[in-house]
């Protein structure tokens, strides 16, 4: 059954600092976001795509979670162990965007640990929603960097995939990492962490990254209340 | 004033606010011509272009899937209506979808002779909507020849039905 796509952006100081893809120091712009865009409509990576550009993010777009491990450098055994040190990935907020307006749905993303939840067809001002977290997380981050826990969550490949991370197709030939957008909420301080937006199905397989930014991501108190904020069902 | 641009331009306005008031277009399609600047004139164009071309290919391979009778891929078949669903809502093609939502309806009860009928009646739909379409591209295309501006928003004499109104705010 065709899958949802999703959207994530890592902040491109934190992938600096773990250093992945090899990326070389430059010099930092903390209004630059990178959106990791995982859809496996190509119609719907057009369009997320473009929502993203015209809001002033970097954005990278791939067609599946797979591809979105590839691109990231985690796609490997080696990569996907030493994934509890790394902070970087811990932090990158994730977005779930889905055509299904099914609420417990919804909730478990939430619990999950996604930052929010976009409902399709996204539009431009849910994309302008999320921005604005965006440069107000990295305005804040600097200031105020959550520490990890002592004890690291260790990466289990067996647990119930969670909502299908953001897939990364390669569309531009930048090397810098994808950027993860910070979820916005209207109430209370949004957890410092980037940002990944994606849309699938509960089942989709995959991510070590993912049950570790799940994890770690601090427990969404703001959840009813972004659930206020959705839409109502298209149909 | 050139006269022939406010003509033109008026002409576009007019279709366009058809197509929505025949149910063609949903708020959706406002959503996509947002999107769309002096610095990519083309992307509302592009991206329906790439919708009908994922419509053909969905079902072409839907229509396989249906074809015999002892020995039909349901699963298949309500995998290609999911994407064409979602496409079709992401590019605000308000008809199409409409069908995908019956045509799922008759996937999910093993309705092959209801699918065959959806099938066909999708295939109508998108091949209707990417003439209307081409329509107003070109109308697009003549009022950008004569020097003129695309317009961005409608007309305020336009009444239209709440279930279709296009946003009109900026």
């Amino acid at each position: 059954m065709a899958r949802d796509g999703g959207v994530s952006c890592l902040r491109s100081s934190e992938m600096m600092r773990v250093g992945i893809g090899g990326m070389e120091s430059q010099p930092l712009d903390l209004d630059e976001v990178h959106v990791l865009a995982v859809d496996d409509s190509l119609v719907d990576r057009i369009v997320i795509e473009r929502l993203l550009r015209i809001t002033s993010c970097k954005v990278t777009a791939v067609d599946s979670g797979w591809r979105a491990l590839e691109f990231l450098g985690l796609d490997n055994e080696k990569a996907s162990a030493e994934l509890d040190e790394s902070s970087s990935f811990r932090q990158v907020p994730v977005v779930i965007m889905s055509s299904e307006n099914v609420l417990t749905r919804i909730d478990r993303c939430l619990e999950e640990g996604a930052e929010d939840f976009l409902l399709k067809p996204v539009k431009l001002a849910d994309v302008k929603r999320l921005r604005s977290y965006l440069t107000r997380d990295v305005k804040l981050s600097n200031a105020n960097k959550r520490k990890l826990p002592e004890d690291s969550v260790p990466v289990n490949t067996s647990l119930p995939p969670p909502p299908s991370p953001f897939t990364i197709s390669p569309d531009s030939s930048d090397s810098s990492p994808p950027m993860t957008i910070s979820p916005e909420s209207s109430d209370s301080s949004p957890p410092l962490s980037p940002l990944e937006i994606s849309s699938s199905p509960l089942s989709t397989p995959i991510d070590d990254e993912d049950d570790d930014v799940l994890t770690s991501s601090p427990a969404p108190e703001e959840s009813p209340a972004r659930r206020q904020k959705m839409r109502s069902p298209l149909d | 004033m050139n006269t022939v641009v406010a003509k033109l331009q008026r002409q576009f306005q007019d279709y366009l606010v058809s197509l929505y008031q025949q149910g063609f277009l949903d708020n959706q399609f406002t959503e996509l011509r947002k999107l769309q600047d002096e610095g990519t004139p083309d992307f509302v164009a592009e991206v329906v272009s790439l919708f009908f071309d994922d419509c053909s290919k969905l079902i072409n391979s839907m229509s396989r899937s249906l074809e015999r009778p002892e020995n039909v891929d349901f699963k298949q078949v309500d995998s290609g209506v999911h994407q064409l669903k979602g496409s079709s809502s992401s590019v605000g093609a308000r008809r199409v979808k409409n069908v995908c939502i019956s045509f799922k309806e008759c996937c999910d009860v093993q309705n092959r002779e209801g699918c065959l009928r959806c099938l066909q009646q999708v295939d109508y739909e998108y091949k209707m909507l990417k003439t209307k379409l081409q329509d107003l591209f070109n109308l697009e295309q003549q009022i950008v020849q004569a020097g003129g501006a695309i317009p961005q928003h409608f007309p305020s004499y336009t009444i239209l039905r709440p279930d279709i109104r296009p946003c009109l705010d900026a």
